[in-house]
């Protein structure tokens, strides 16, 4: 092998070894962009629940109705195998996810259970408001415990 | 012997230096095992004091006992102090106690005193070192009376009969005798944050630095596994995985009183994230205080930021 040949036989095995970029995986960032939607709303609601602002009905109500749609978009396409902080760059869902696929799902679940406490009382004022939220807040912990890296 | 035989010329000093090494080697050997002995709290400390387990509960709660005590399987019951979950780090792989009432696995037959030594001197009721993982470095620093407390409230606990797992660890780090070396050098009851405090903030500074042991996960180790006490808080990199444990001082922490205190008590960051990772248990555990001491960690957090 000429010596210019066995340079880009190894360049090309460089880069092969390189992890697979986040980029080449548009569900990482589609389902990254599911998570900002519901830090959207939630960030109304929890500020409200947290007295960083005033309580508002009709914006805790649109925030809830919100966060109760986004949490039913379904996920069926946005968790591939080979999308976990092993084998890529660029996200932090850690394998534990495929390796426990049943609790995920389970705690996906509950997470819409919570968001759907949240829309029957947003709109009835701070003092109901604020266990729902807390609620809410639990079930994003739950997950978030078990099954996300921390940030880099 | 004289002058004139070179034979014994040549022995004597090798005699002399052989003697000098065995004896000065003895000295060294007995040095080093009265250094490395462990040494419990004085009697003093401890004598006439007795536990108030209300007040336990919430020196429990600000120590984070559960957070590395109950069992790893997620929905496992934090009162349930069965043990069993790993801490990586450079020296091997630590295993979390069953510190439940059980009389067997747990320590459901330990006195009041032994509780408080091993807590605050780090030595196990049979007169061994326990390893620094275990945070009696911080534990140190409290009031023996808090933790006589904490023992009264976790004689109440359920017993739980999982077997406490073996450390793995690596040669010499396996020799629990070693760990005599590491407190000699290390191991120390002052405060690191020190300069006139409020009476907040030296509340706060009691909470984070001798219950809360925020600094053992936010702050980075040197060679042998001690705190750099001069990157206090300044985040670190993530001993079980990826990622990095954050800063919680210097010119990257950009977060307000307000901002912690509530993030202590409801796990929202300011950007309405949802803690997660291990800090999620430090969190459950945190919210249970009255909001006044979440109020006292964060006028201590931001004081410690020169």
């Amino acid at each position: 092998m000429k010596p210019r040949s066995v340079f880009g036989a190894s360049l090309i095995c460089s880069f092969l070894a390189l992890p697979v970029l986040a980029q080449e995986n548009p569900e990482i960032q589609q389902r990254q962009g599911q998570f900002n939607l519901f830090v959207h709303n939630f960030a109304v609601l929890g500020g409200m629940a947290q007295g960083r602002v005033d309580y508002d009905a009709d914006l805790a109500q649109t925030a809830a109705d919100n966060l109760f749609h986004v949490t039913r978009h379904d996920q069926s396409r946005l968790w591939p195998e080979g999308t976990d902080t092993d084998s890529v760059d660029g996200t932090r869902a850690l394998p534990a996810i495929w390796e426990n696929l049943d609790d995920f799902v389970a705690k996906f679940g509950a997470l819409q259970d919570a968001a759907e406490g949240v829309q029957a009382v947003a709109g009835d004022g701070l003092d109901a408001l604020r266990p729902a939220v807390g609620a809410l807040g639990g079930a994003c912990q739950a997950c978030h415990q078990s099954y996300r890296a921390e940030a880099s | 012997m004289t002058v004139s035989d070179p034979a014994s010329r040549k022995k004597k000093p090798v005699l002399t230096v052989l003697a000098v090494v065995a004896l000065g080697g003895a000295a060294g050997a007995a040095a080093l095992w009265w250094i490395t002995a462990p040494t419990p709290v004085s009697a003093a400390r401890l004598a006439g004091l007795t536990g108030d387990a209300e007040n336990g509960e919430a020196v429990f709660h600000a120590a984070g006992c559960a957070s590395c005590h109950m069992a790893p399987d997620p929905g496992a019951d934090p009162m349930v102090l069965a043990g069993g979950r790993e801490f990586l780090s450079d020296f091997g792989t630590f295993y979390a106690p069953n510190i439940s009432t059980d009389p067997t696995h747990g320590i459901g037959t330990w006195s009041q005193d032994d509780f408080v030594n091993a807590v605050m001197a780090g030595v196990s009721p049979d007169g061994q070192h326990y390893y620094p993982a275990f945070p009696y470095t911080a534990y140190i620093k409290a009031d023996p009376q808090d933790i006589v407390d904490l023992y009264a409230f976790m004689t109440t606990l359920p017993a739980d009969a999982t077997p406490s797992r073996a450390h793995d660890l690596a040669f010499p780090f396996n020799i629990r005798r070693s760990v005599g070396l590491w407190k000699a050098l290390y191991l120390d009851d002052d405060w690191t944050i020190t300069g006139d405090l409020t009476q907040t903030e030296a509340r706060g500074r009691y909470l984070s630095e001798a219950l809360a042991h925020c600094a053992e996960c936010h702050t980075p180790r040197n060679a042998l596994g001690a705190l750099d006490t001069s990157q206090w808080m300044l985040g670190a990199p993530n001993p079980s995985g990826q990622g990095r444990i954050p800063a919680i001082a210097g010119p990257d922490f950009d977060w307000t009183h307000f901002d912690i205190s509530a993030y202590l008590e409801t796990g929202f960051t300011p950007d309405f994230d949802v803690v997660g990772g291990s800090m999620a248990a430090v969190v459950n555990s945190l919210q249970q205080l009255e909001k006044a001491e979440l109020d006292a960690i964060a006028a201590y957090i931001l004081r410690t930021t020169p």
